[in-house]
């Protein structure tokens, strides 16, 4: 098992190359740095040398990958690649246009983040797990019907309506809470409870929908009529045959998404003002801050592959069959 | 102690509901097993959920009674039905593999039983467990109950079924086909089990199954069920000796049996009428061949016919009508003259990957240095277990799975490493039908482009227009020419078959390999298709590398025969050699392992301790020798040398005989 | 009538080859029958009819939205004839009064006043603080501005009966129709519909329209006099540009389906068909893809492709030009991070097919790996690819508005949901609030995505082989 996942960790590094590359090429070949510079200072009056002004300050004035200008190892380091792409791997992703840090940022906007995130997520898969269940449990009912209609009349709603609706109508007419903010301490609940709410409402539907897709394939299995014929309770059968076997494929789908958690949720806290990654990550698109948006896109491949070991680990342990091969 | 009245089962379908059992009455009593027999659709299964209260979502009672020592089990509550499953009446399912949850353990499992029926927890019950299946025949209980289904054999989790069910100590085990997912010798020792746990605990057992050679193993009293009606009930002797019924007739007629070689099987004509067209007469009056008009008109109610002999039939004629004697087949007494395709030392392995970098560690050993040799018209039968590399060897010789040693000739062609054009060319000469006739027809293509896909691709000049080549070879296996239009699913399994076998000819091959055409057809249906396959033969000179596990198949077939054992091929030799006087301890095993349809069937059979092991990981010497009930120590060390027991006849064994 | 020139915008060729296509593939299904069955199981849903009844109605409102034209200036005759900058459609032009008659800014729906107030000159009165009369809304009722209710109320009752005319008429056809079919249940036409068994769902397809036709014909007689969802902050008015969106929406939600389907079909039955060292090329790159946060990769490549754009302003002759373009590109983006999910389950499928009975015998046969592929295992994973191209479909177009509220999505200047919210939203804060943008904005493209969605959900069940 061990070597199991270090073959897991080991495949991660070409796919982190694959995406370093990836995005080179998007940020510096599909564009040259002077598009870039010409852009950022306005298209229309530019002088070559404003365009070389704003290269050199941000490091652009280098050669793409090998620079014949100096000697020895430097050709290669001394580069845009190297400068810009290569360091990422080791947690330097230089500075936002602001000047600020961006790996310090990072570090201070994590928690925000998961302090919307993490309960979004935890609260939203017990609803969706026990609402899901429940209809499966009930299947072929009308209780199931209009479950399943309301599932489908609230994945056809746009996330927008969710998070606009629920401040207008919580925040705006009644003033249960604020409208947007973030606290510290144990002042924070009150800006957390909406965003939270609302994030576990809008994932209501779908998942509630593939869940119950999952337990009704479980329940049409043949252990399930051995269950049965053993005469266990209908309650029985589902909580101790049915769920467990359905958590195979749920937590494989789930945990896949945990590290990305500390990535927030780009319209939630720009909408709430909360001061996450999220945020960052659409102040960043609006300015058009070329180096956090790339900066961002390599966390959060580095996270997504987090969490495809993650999930290769939570198979070994859910799953018997794989953990004692 | 139970007893069925008039139960009627059905499935809603839209907004009609279609009776699939339709009035079915027996009683079971202490101590007695009664069997319900009949082919694929006919109600059997159905009758056993009906009686459980096990029926799928679709499933509906209509009627009727079921009662179990007084007890009406129809209309209890479900709550009081819940203390009746698993406790006074268990099942046991046909795929053991499917029926067990693959995330809780074997203890799990069983104390669950044993919780809600006696309850029993913690030490006590875990003591109990260890009991059971030790009662089953699991060796170091204590082991198993801590593990988890795949880590079990086939025949183990079989065998952990019987557990579970045993556990709630019922009055009544109902046991549905449960050894048909089974090899032979598995479900020899299966029967075996189920047979002496029944005698001990005095059970009443109904044994749901479609194969007479286990009705014959175990069965006191014997229902014969078809279209969702029971049509003769009789006791052993009574059913063996003197079946009454037209359709039991042709059932028992309809089976190959080495003393019809050279014969025309019986076969019924038609299908089974569909559950929403079923006839008001006798259900059987459309494939009867003893149909009268009264047939048509009037279901015919119970008749006694002898001593707990009863059957729904009109027809008074006696024992076995003549019509079923058959006609002799000319048997082509082909000389077994030059072989034109020869196998020498074939070795088909597969790599295992393990570790880090995903090294190959060891292979998979699917076939093992296998020679042998098919001549022209031949048919010679490649017999073993799952798992034994007999399939891997029918798809190493098309070229299908590339070989990893050894030669394929094909007269002078050698065919292993062969590519492209060439590799085409000789593929001509030899063809496949598959087991699946369901997953061996492509559902998107119509029957005449299934059948002319081979002739496109490989060229053949089939002589003429290929619609023309197309009837002809529908006609030849015996299909209207309007099938060439339509699609697969519009047939039946046998005619599905039936449609392979005549895309196999298109190219006019020399040789076809039969990967078990007949395992996935009733009895009715397979004795068309081994006649065909006879007709073909002796028409066209076909020669067939036959591929099965049924013996009865291969004495009713086979000129030659091949038995293999974990990869290799353990004896070989003319069919009456290797039937009549097996030397090698496996096939002697094999085949007194076979139920056999008939009561003097052999009383005292060799039976086989545990299952065979895998080929990654073969035995040290003789492969068979963990099993072998004649091992010695020089078994362990070296794998025996092939003995020529005479011109044909050779057995791999280092003490045959 | 003044002379025009026809324009094709690259989204109208790609719009008006999807229709080729589906016609192609309807003629393709027509001639097999397994395909046709299936068809039939969707027609025969309730739901499924209802919704593609409403779909339909949006693809229509879609297609005339593309065909697109550039009207002649009126220049001196002689002159070489100059046409305008502005790049209109058929809609455009049968909604011409919805399109020009534009208020000054905000006013509610069937609004006779602005929504706020203004200094004007009164005469007689000086400089008065008022909300001011529209310019179009209520028109016609001059000074009887508090008879809105019942104008209102009565020129809708009209149009219902139009629409109840209307939709006799159409029901009357549909009788025809249902009952010249097979003869295989007696009665005539209308009785079959109406106990359901004609085996197409007539009663569902006709109760839908008959809503519709409801809403939609009062609404539009309606819509000539007053500002039925209002107008925005320049005074346009929200139901011109509901309808619009519907053509963005559809386009996202098609076209890159379409821009994506090729490339995952082949991939995944190749890397499934072949297995080796092309499952693992192939499978690297969609793993390193799939890496990549969707919205991250979304938002870098819209940022990049907006750089080519500002730079290259040469390139487009009008704003609606690079509106489509940009429009395009972001489909192209779509589609390029949306392939991976497709590309994995045919991955998955051929693997499995090509372990099935009938591709062995194909290959005992000596049948090319392409032939195996295009004969035997496309049309057997054809399922998969209609129920993921159905299912996208609502995905993508709830997708156009997130992005665009991000404003990684389409050009500003281009209306669509997205665009609608983004500019509506800004209003909540206002006292008292603008509303109508919005809902108006989120009901239509509820609308869409349910129907988007129930039929998703019959063609799934119709395809489903488990189903089956």
């Amino acid at each position: 098992m061990l070597a199991y996942i270090v073959r897991r960790l080991l495949y991660a590094i070409p796919i982190l190359i694959g995406v370093n590359l990836i995005t080179f090429a998007l940020f510096f070949v599909v564009n040259t740095p002077d598009d870039m510079a010409r852009m950022q200072l306005g298209v229309k009056r530019v002088t070559p040398e404003a365009i070389e002004k704003w290269k050199a300050e941000r490091g652009y004035d280098k050669p793409l990958f090998v620079n014949p200008a100096v000697s020895g190892l430097s050709t290669v380091t001394d580069t845009i690649f190297f400068q810009k792409s290569a360091r990422m791997f080791a947690g330097d992703f230089g500075r936002a246009e602001d000047g600020r840090d961006i790996a310090r940022e990072i570090g201070l906007r994590m928690g925000p983040s998961l302090a919307i995130a993490l309960p979004t997520f935890l609260l939203g898969l017990f609803v969706t797990v026990t609402f899901a269940l429940t209809l499966a449990f009930f299947r072929a009912t009308a209780f199931d019907f209009w479950g399943v209609v309301l599932c489908v009349a609230m994945m056809s709603i746009s996330g927008l309506f969710y998070i606009i609706g629920g401040q207008f109508l919580i925040a705006k007419m009644f003033r249960l809470v604020p409208i947007s903010g973030f606290g510290d301490g144990l002042d924070a609940w009150r800006f957390l409870v909406l965003p939270v709410a609302i994030g576990v409402i809008s994932g209501v539907g779908a998942s509630t929908r593939w869940y119950r897709t999952i337990f009704l394939e479980e329940v049409g299995k043949d252990y399930v009529r051995t269950a049965r014929a053993k005469g266990l309770p209908e309650t029985l059968v589902f909580f101790r045959h049915v769920l467990k076997n359905a958590l195979i494929p749920i937590l494989t789908g789930v945990v896949v998404v945990i590290p990305l958690l500390f990535m927030g949720s780009l319209l939630t806290e720009s909408f709430f003002g909360i001061p996450g990654l999220g945020s960052y990550t659409i102040d960043a698109i609006n300015a058009q801050d070329f180096s956090v948006v790339r900066s961002m896109v390599f966390i959060g491949s580095v996270l997504y592959i987090v969490g495809l070991i993650l999930t290769d680990i939570s198979y070994t342990v859910v799953d018997p069959r794989i953990r004692f091969e | 102690m139970l007893t069925v009245t008039g139960l009627r089962l059905g499935f809603q379908a839209g907004r009609s509901t279609l009776a699939a059992v339709d009035g079915v009455s027996f009683a079971i009593s202490r101590g007695e097993t009664f069997a319900l027999l009949g082919e694929s659709g006919c109600g059997k299964s159905v009758t056993a959920q009906g009686i459980m209260r096990l029926l799928p979502a679709a499933g509906r009672v209509l009627g009727g009674s079921v009662r179990l020592d007084g007890s009406e089990l129809l209309a209890l509550p479900e709550a009081e039905m819940r203390s009746f499953r698993g406790g006074r009446m268990a099942m046991i399912f046909q795929e053991p593999a499917t029926s067990l949850n693959p995330v809780l353990t074997v203890g799990r499992q069983i104390g669950e039983v044993l919780e809600r029926h006696l309850g029993l927890a913690g030490a006590a019950a875990r003591e109990r467990m260890v009991e059971l299946l030790r009662q089953v025949g699991i060796a170091d209980p204590e082991r198993r109950l801590d593990e988890y289904p795949f880590q079990l054999s086939g025949g183990m989790k079989q065998r952990v079924m019987i557990a579970i069910a045993l556990a709630g100590e019922p009055d009544l085990l109902i046991a549905d086909e449960p050894t048909t997912a089974l090899d032979v010798t598995v479900q020899a020792q299966i029967l075996d089990l189920l047979a002496q746990l029944q005698r001990e605990r005095g059970m009443g057992m109904l044994l749901i199954t479609h194969d007479l050679g286990v009705v014959a193993r175990m069965a006191h009293r014997i229902g014969v069920m078809y279209a969702g009606e029971l049509v003769e009930v009789a006791g052993r002797e009574e059913f063996f000796g003197a079946p009454r019924h037209p359709y039991t007739q042709a059932l028992f007629a309809a089976l190959p049996d080495v003393s019809r070689r050279g014969q025309r099987l019986v076969t019924i004509p038609g299908q089974v009428p569909a559950l929403a067209a079923m006839p008001a007469g006798c259900r059987f009056a459309d494939r009867c061949p003893h149909v009268m008009a009264v047939c048509r008109e009037r279901a015919p109610a119970w008749r006694v016919a002898g001593e707990g002999h009863a059957l729904r039939c009109h027809w008074q004629g006696g024992g076995q009508a003549e019509q079923f004697a058959g006609h002799a087949v000319s048997e082509l007494d082909l000389d077994s003259g030059r072989p034109f395709l020869a196998v020498a030392d074939l070795k088909v392995h597969f790599p295992i990957r393990r570790g880090l970098l995903q090294r190959t560690v060891g292979h998979v050993r699917a076939v093992d240095g296998v020679s042998l040799a098919v001549s022209a018209g031949r048919t010679l039968a490649l017999v073993g277990e799952s798992g034994c590399g007999k399939t891997t060897v029918g798809k190493a010789l098309l070229q299908l799975v590339p070989p990893t040693a050894g030669s394929v000739r094909l007269g002078e062609t050698e065919l292993a490493g062969l590519k492209g054009r060439r590799l085409r060319a000789a593929r001509r000469h030899m063809q496949m039908v598959f087991q699946d006739p369901f997953s061996s027809l492509n559902p998107r293509l119509r029957v005449g482009e299934i059948i002319a896909e081979g002739i496109a691709a490989l060229r053949v000049d089939a002589g003429g227009d290929p619609a023309a080549v197309v009837q002809a070879l529908l006609a030849q296996v015996g299909l209207p020419a309007d099938a060439a239009a339509r699609y697969p699913h519009e047939f039946s399994g046998g005619q599905r078959q039936r449609i392979a076998i005549a895309r196999a000819l298109a190219v006019q091959p020399e040789l076809l390999i039969c990967d078990e055409p007949t395992s996935a057809l009733d009895v009715s249906v397979q004795a068309q298709i081994l006649n065909l396959l006879k007709n073909l033969q002796a028409e066209l000179g076909v020669a067939y590398l036959f591929i099965t596990h049924n013996f009865a198949v291969v004495e009713y077939l086979a000129h030659d025969v091949a038995v293999m054992y974990l990869g290799r091929i353990v004896e070989r030799g003319r069919a009456e050699e290797v039937l009549q006087s097996p030397h090698h301890p496996y096939t002697q095993v094999l085949l007194s392992a076979v139920p056999a349809p008939r009561l003097d069937a052999n009383v005292q059979p060799v039976r086989l301790a545990g299952e065979t092991p895998s080929p990654a990981d073969p035995p040290s010497g003789c492969h068979f020798h963990p099993r072998c009930p004649k091992a010695q120590a020089l078994c362990r060390e070296r794998y025996p040398e092939t003995t020529e027991l005479s011109a044909t006849h050779a057995v791999a064994c280092h003490f045959p005989g | 009538m003044t002379g025009f020139q026809v324009v094709v915008l690259w989204s109208d060729i790609l719009v008006w080859l999807l229709v080729a296509s589906g016609i192609g593939l309807g003629v393709l299904v027509a001639r097999s029958p397994p395909l046709l069955a299936a068809w039939r199981r969707v027609g025969a849903s309730r739901t499924g009819m209802a919704s593609a009844t409403v779909l339909f109605a949006f693809i229509a409102v879609g297609l005339l939205d593309s065909l697109h034209y550039r009207v002649a200036l009126d220049g001196k005759p002689g002159q070489k004839v100059q046409y305008g900058v502005e790049v209109l459609s058929v809609l455009d032009a049968l909604a011409a009064p919805l399109r020009t008659r534009n208020e000054k800014t905000y006013s509610e729906p069937f609004a006779t006043r602005l929504y706020a107030k203004e200094t004007m000159d009164v005469p007689g009165a000086g400089a008065v603080r008022d909300y001011p009369r529209l310019k179009h809304g209520g028109k016609h009722l001059g000074e009887r501005e508090d008879e809105v209710a019942a104008d209102a109320g009565f020129t809708a009752l009209r149009g219902a009966a139009l629409a109840f005319a209307v939709w006799l008429g159409l029901a009357g056809i549909a009788a025809a129709l249902a009952g010249g079919g097979t003869a295989a249940v007696d009665g005539p036409g209308w009785q079959r519909i109406w106990r359901g068994d004609a085996g197409f769902a007539w009663d569902a397809v006709l109760l839908t329209l008959l809503l519709m036709l409801l809403i939609a014909v009062p609404l539009f007689w309606l819509s000539g006099q007053y500002h039925v969802f209002g107008t925005d902050k320049v005074g346009q008015d929200v139901l011109y540009q509901v309808l619009k969106s519907v053509r963005t929406a559809l386009i996202i939600g098609l076209v890159t389906t379409l821009v994506m389907l090729p490339v995952a079909v082949l991939l995944g039955i190749v890397a499934g068909y072949f297995r080796g060292w092309v499952d693992d090329v192939i499978q690297y790159l969609y793993t390193v893809l799939n890496s990549i946060p969707g919205v991250l990769l979304i938002a870098a490549a819209v940022l990049m492709m907006q750089v080519v754009i500002d730079t290259h302003p040469q390139w487009f002759s009008t704003a609606a030009e690079r509106a489509d373009l940009r429009l395009l590109a972001l489909c192209l983006i779509l589609g390029v991070t949306s392939w991976t999910g497709l590309c994995r389950l045919l991955r998955g499928e051929t693997l499995k097919l090509r372990e099935l009975e009938y591709i062995q015998a194909a290959q005992a046969f000596g049948v090319s790996s392409w032939r195996i592929i295009l004969r035997h295992i496309l049309p057997n994973v054809m399922h998969i690819v209609i129920i993921a191209l159905v299912m996208d479909f609502s995905g993508l177009v709830l997708a156009e508005a997130v992005l665009s509220y991000v404003g990684i999505g389409v050009d500003p200047t281009m209306t669509s949901f997205g665009t609608m919210i983004n500019n509506a939203r800004m209003e909540l804060g206002r006292e008292p609030v603008v509303w109508w943008s919005l809902a108006a904005a989120f009901s239509a493209m509820f609308i869409l995505v349910l129907a988007a969605n129930l039929f998703a959900d019959a063609v799934r069940d119709a395809f489903d082989p488990r189903a089956a």
